[in-house]
């Protein structure tokens, strides 16, 4: 086995990936949407936005079931008192805080979150941030970013987060060892594992964020070497490279090849050995791809087309490609960022598809054409492809999921082959 | 702006989505920006329809706000006529788009589209779903509708009428058409049309072929239904057939209207052949009896749950509210029958301190509802939208008719603890598995209606409120209050504390509880 496959090694020669740009009908969520699985990862914040009873509506209805009696997020609705001027917004918005932390005495982080209202009608949320910060300081700090849909799209909502994050974080002293911050929200238990593989190879200046605790920021500087471990966060990349930490480009940690590709650009920028990154990486990569051929009975051969939602399509494309053997019919993404993507755009099979933006009207033409064995989607399509006798994968429980790491690839694929084996199951 | 955590109802659009997506042959094209098709999973995964709500988004992006947004909408609109060749298309905006005033209305008259287009004007900062929905089907109806209307008179011939009201994604809609048709069938009554729910543009423009309208929900039908009496001359009906006695009611009030003398099954043949009642009137229902409630709903739902509550579970109504202001002097009205003043608050936070405030033994109101009854660990049935997932059964449910009633019965006493199960947990308090936490038994072990935390944190809050913290309890007195149950703890905690504060009493002692226990007994 050899736990670095050589990027490009079986592409000599092959043609880039077509990329087409497509305008028209949006299928997907907008930024708000993140704020599900942010708030539960970040345990100290609340996330208010202020928008409309549709932000309210989405957050709400994306979150399907309401599980929680009183979620760590709400809405300020904007009503036509704050339209016609009768009210001042901003005092407004200054009294909604006021009672939301006195409800909450246990919030330290209050992120308030723009929306298509509040940007369309001007109101500066970086102001009012700042004021309410100083009010509250120092038992809660208030930020601001964009979740809008005429901004930003599903994932970006956490890139937006993220990024309003870095400007507070502390600085990590120049003379500090070099540490390394891996950056993207990943369930706890991946967490664990990362940071185990990791100190296992000697890496143990070590930090994820977002943390898990709006107090506990970590530091960063231009000693900092950050990994990303979701795809979505090139504006967050940015801010943390103008505060001078470095980048290690890899492909994303997902299957057991990407792990690998994802671990040994952190062992090579650490100086870890050939050796010990193997004697590390050798046991789980052999579970994961024990694991993964069980899953790959199931997919190899199978044709997949994919609707943009996450950002998260190109790598899981790799990922079924390369290690299930899956057919790539269309690769939707609603943005690529060429940058980011560089490393997962070397390893797709020659000639793939790419479709940025969308259509939603003409790429149902083209699914349908393509006649895919299985198709990833969004919830507002999936009951309707089924019923027209395609086999779906909800896109959203890619993103809600731990599938990162050696221990969750085969998890990951199993995402995949359960829509089909059910339908085999229930036709029998 | 008020602060919102879950919302009782959407924004006005998604009330004409409900409308859009129930019918067959119209087409909505919505100025939204991107985002805003998230509510296309409302009706695919909530409802799990297999097809696309009939909606055209135009998701514009912050790049178009500098551009022409209504060149894309008129774009969006000319290419969902071509690709959906829909016989009426619905054209407004959503909340983003109100603000940048594109006026989609004027942009889809342009276009000169060969179908009735209707305009939808619906403020989303001032109105809300249940509005948006009725506005819809009342701006299709007098679209569509042809009026002066003559019919022959009903004499000699069978009386027909048209069921309005049902849409998509409503609460049991489905099943209540089912139900409320076979009941027509069965008085000798043609059902005309329904509408919204499955009908075409066609079947809207014979509307007014039927003699009178049956309204199942007046929050998305009434604006309609009075409209055609003017318009018409359609009568409507008043009554709601929910419960066993709101269907009496609704079979006198359609007999009348269709012109029938009271032939064939009577009244009373109606009321003996129920299960509904037969379960009600038998001896093991007597544990029911007084049980205090709390309803919150949609205005119909609320005021007919709590006749049923009242009327036929003999409980005890306590609470009564809805979030659908624009019916708030019905539910007022409706609140006055038990002596009680009604909660209009679309403010889940104002709701749940109201229902703290009246310690239900059973809450009966919507999924927000029955997170607020987990919370303080009181039984839960839910009556009414918003709609969830689990509100789309496999299995026929009605709320309306007599099946319904049927189905309300059963629904509400499955999360009650049974007569002697109570009894029994009552007697025994120090058995080791019959402590506050058990839940009703055949509610099963994976059921903990009721955690011990909640109770005992509902039973902190009121001992701390300052104006009870007059008496001081005795520690027999406390030992002695925890061999109450749970789930009435709290209440006779209460209950000891307001006895012993209007005696002016220093001390809470055994005696002293078991003399407000005797005061306040019912």
């Amino acid at each position: 086995m050899n736990a670095v496959i050589p990027i490009r090694s079986d592409a000599a020669g092959c043609a880039e990936p077509t990329v087409r740009t497509e305008r028209g009908q949006r299928e997907v969520f907008c930024g708000l949407t993140g704020i599900i699985w942010l708030h539960r990862k970040i345990q100290d914040a609340f996330f208010l936005v202020v928008g409309s009873r549709t932000c309210a509506h989405l957050i709400q209805s994306a979150a399907g079931v309401m599980i929680f009696a009183e979620p760590r997020f709400g809405t300020a609705i904007i009503d036509e008192r704050d339209l016609a001027g009768l009210a001042d917004c901003n005092d407004e918005l200054d009294k909604v805080v006021d009672k939301l932390l006195s409800r909450r005495p246990d919030i330290r982080t209050l992120f308030l979150v723009g929306s298509c209202p509040s940007e369309v009608i001007k109101l500066d949320l970086s102001r009012a941030a700042e004021r309410l910060s100083r009010v509250h300081t120092p038992r809660v700090r208030v930020l601001n970013y964009s979740g809008s849909g005429i901004e930003t799209t599903f994932t970006q909502g956490e890139d937006a987060c993220l990024q309003a994050l870095v400007p507070v974080l502390p600085t990590l002293d120049a003379q500090a060892d070099k540490r390394l911050l891996v950056v993207g929200t990943l369930a706890d238990v991946v967490e664990d594992q990362m940071r185990r593989i990791l100190a296992d190879m000697g890496i143990t200046q070590l930090d994820f964020f977002p943390p898990r605790n709006s107090t506990d920021l970590p530091a960063i500087g231009p000693n900092t070497r950050f990994l990303l471990a979701q795809p979505f966060l090139a504006d967050t990349s940015l801010a943390l490279e103008s505060r001078g930490a470095q980048r290690l480009a890899a492909p994303f940690p997902l299957g057991a090849e990407g792990t690998t590709l994802w671990l040994q650009a952190a062992a090579s920028e650490w100086g870890v050995s050939k050796t010990q990154f193997e004697a590390v990486t050798h046991a789980p990569h052999q579970r994961a791809e024990a694991a993964l051929a069980r899953q790959k009975v199931h997919l190899a051969g199978k044709k997949i087309f994919f609707f943009p939602d996450s950002q998260l399509e190109i790598p899981l494309a790799r990922f079924l490609s390369r290690e299930l053997g899956m057919q790539l019919a269309e690769i939707g993404t609603p943005y690529l960022h060429r940058k980011l993507m560089s490393e997962e755009l070397a390893l797709l099979p020659p000639g793939s598809q790419i479709t940025e933006g969308q259509h939603v009207e003409n790429q149902i033409d083209r699914c349908h054409a393509a006649a895919p064995d299985l198709v990833v989607c969004g919830l507002g399509l999936a009951n309707p492809l089924e019923a027209q006798g395609l086999t779906t994968k909800w896109a959203i429980e890619l993103v809600f999921t731990p599938i990162q790491g050696y221990e969750q690839a085969a998890d990951l694929a199993e995402l995949f082959s359960r829509p089909l084996r059910r339908r085999i199951k229930l036709a029998a | 702006m008020q602060l919102t955590l879950w919302t009782y109802e959407g924004p006005p659009h998604i009330g004409a989505m409900r409308v859009a997506t129930a019918m067959t042959d119209v087409h909505y094209v919505l100025h939204a920006p991107q985002g805003d098709t998230y509510a296309d999973l409302l009706f695919t995964m909530i409802e799990r329809l297999p097809r696309r709500p009939p909606v055209t988004y135009t998701t514009f992006q912050a790049r178009d706000l500098g551009g022409d947004t209504a060149e894309l909408f008129k774009n969006a609109a000319r290419e969902a006529h071509e690709r959906f060749k829909p016989n009426a298309m619905l054209v407004g905006a959503s909340c983003t788009a109100e603000l940048i005033q594109d006026d989609p209305g004027g942009l889809a008259l342009a276009l000169n589209l060969p179908i009735p287009v209707v305009p939808l004007e619906l403020p989303a900062y001032q109105r809300k779903e249940n509005w948006g929905a009725s506005e819809t089907f009342y701006h299709l109806v007098r679209n569509l509708v042809p009026v002066g209307h003559s019919r022959t008179p009903l004499a000699g011939r069978q009386a027909s009428c048209n069921i309005l009201g049902p849409t998509a994604l409503g609460f049991r809609h489905r099943d209540d058409v089912k139900e409320i048709q076979s009941l027509l069938q069965e008085l000798g009554i043609a059902v005309n049309v329904v509408a919204p729910l499955n009908a075409s543009v066609a079947d809207l423009r014979r509307l007014a072929e039927a003699d009178f309208n049956v309204v199942l929900y007046p929050e998305l039908a009434r604006t309609t239904a009075q409209w055609l009496q003017r318009s018409c001359e359609q009568p409507f009906t008043q009554a709601i057939p929910y419960g066993v006695n709101g269907t009496l009611d609704f079979i006198q009030e359609v007999r009348t209207l269709a012109g029938m003398v009271d032939s064939g099954k009577t009244l009373a043949d109606y009321n003996q052949d129920s299960r509904a009642k037969w379960y009600a009137k038998s001896v093991d229902s007597t544990y029911l009896t007084g049980k205090r409630v709390f309803v919150f709903g949609d205005a119909t739902h609320a005021i007919a749950a709590a006749r049923v509550a009242h009327q036929e579970m003999g409980f005890e109504v306590v609470g009564l509210g809805t979030y659908s202001r624009e019916f708030a002097r019905e539910v007022r009205d409706a609140a006055k029958l038990y002596g009680i003043e009604a909660l209009i608050s679309d403010d889940y936070l104002e709701v749940e301190d109201a229902v703290k405030a009246q310690h239900p033994e059973l809450l009966l109101g919507t999924q927000m509802e029955r997170h607020i009854a987990k919370r303080l660990g009181v039984p839960c049935a839910v009556i009414s939208a918003p709609m969830h997932v689990q509100d789309f059964p496999a299995r026929y449910a009605p709320q309306m008719g007599f099946e319904g009633a049927n189905v309300l019965f059963d629904t509400w006493v499955h999360p009650l603890m049974m007569g002697l199960e109570e009894h029994l947990l009552g007697m025994f308090r120090e058995d080791f598995e019959f402590h506050d936490g058990a839940a009703p038994s055949h509610l099963g072990s994976g059921h903990t209606v009721a955690p011990q935390k909640a109770a005992v944190a509902q039973a902190a809050v009121v001992s701390g409120d300052p104006a009870s913290n007059e008496s001081s309890w005795a520690p027999e007195a406390e030992k002695e209050l925890k061999k109450i149950p749970f789930f009435v703890r709290s209440k006779a905690r209460r209950n000891t504390e307001t006895f012993a504060r209007e005696r002016g009493l220093a001390q809470i002692t055994v005696e002293t509880m078991y003399e407000a226990k005797a005061h306040f007994s019912r």
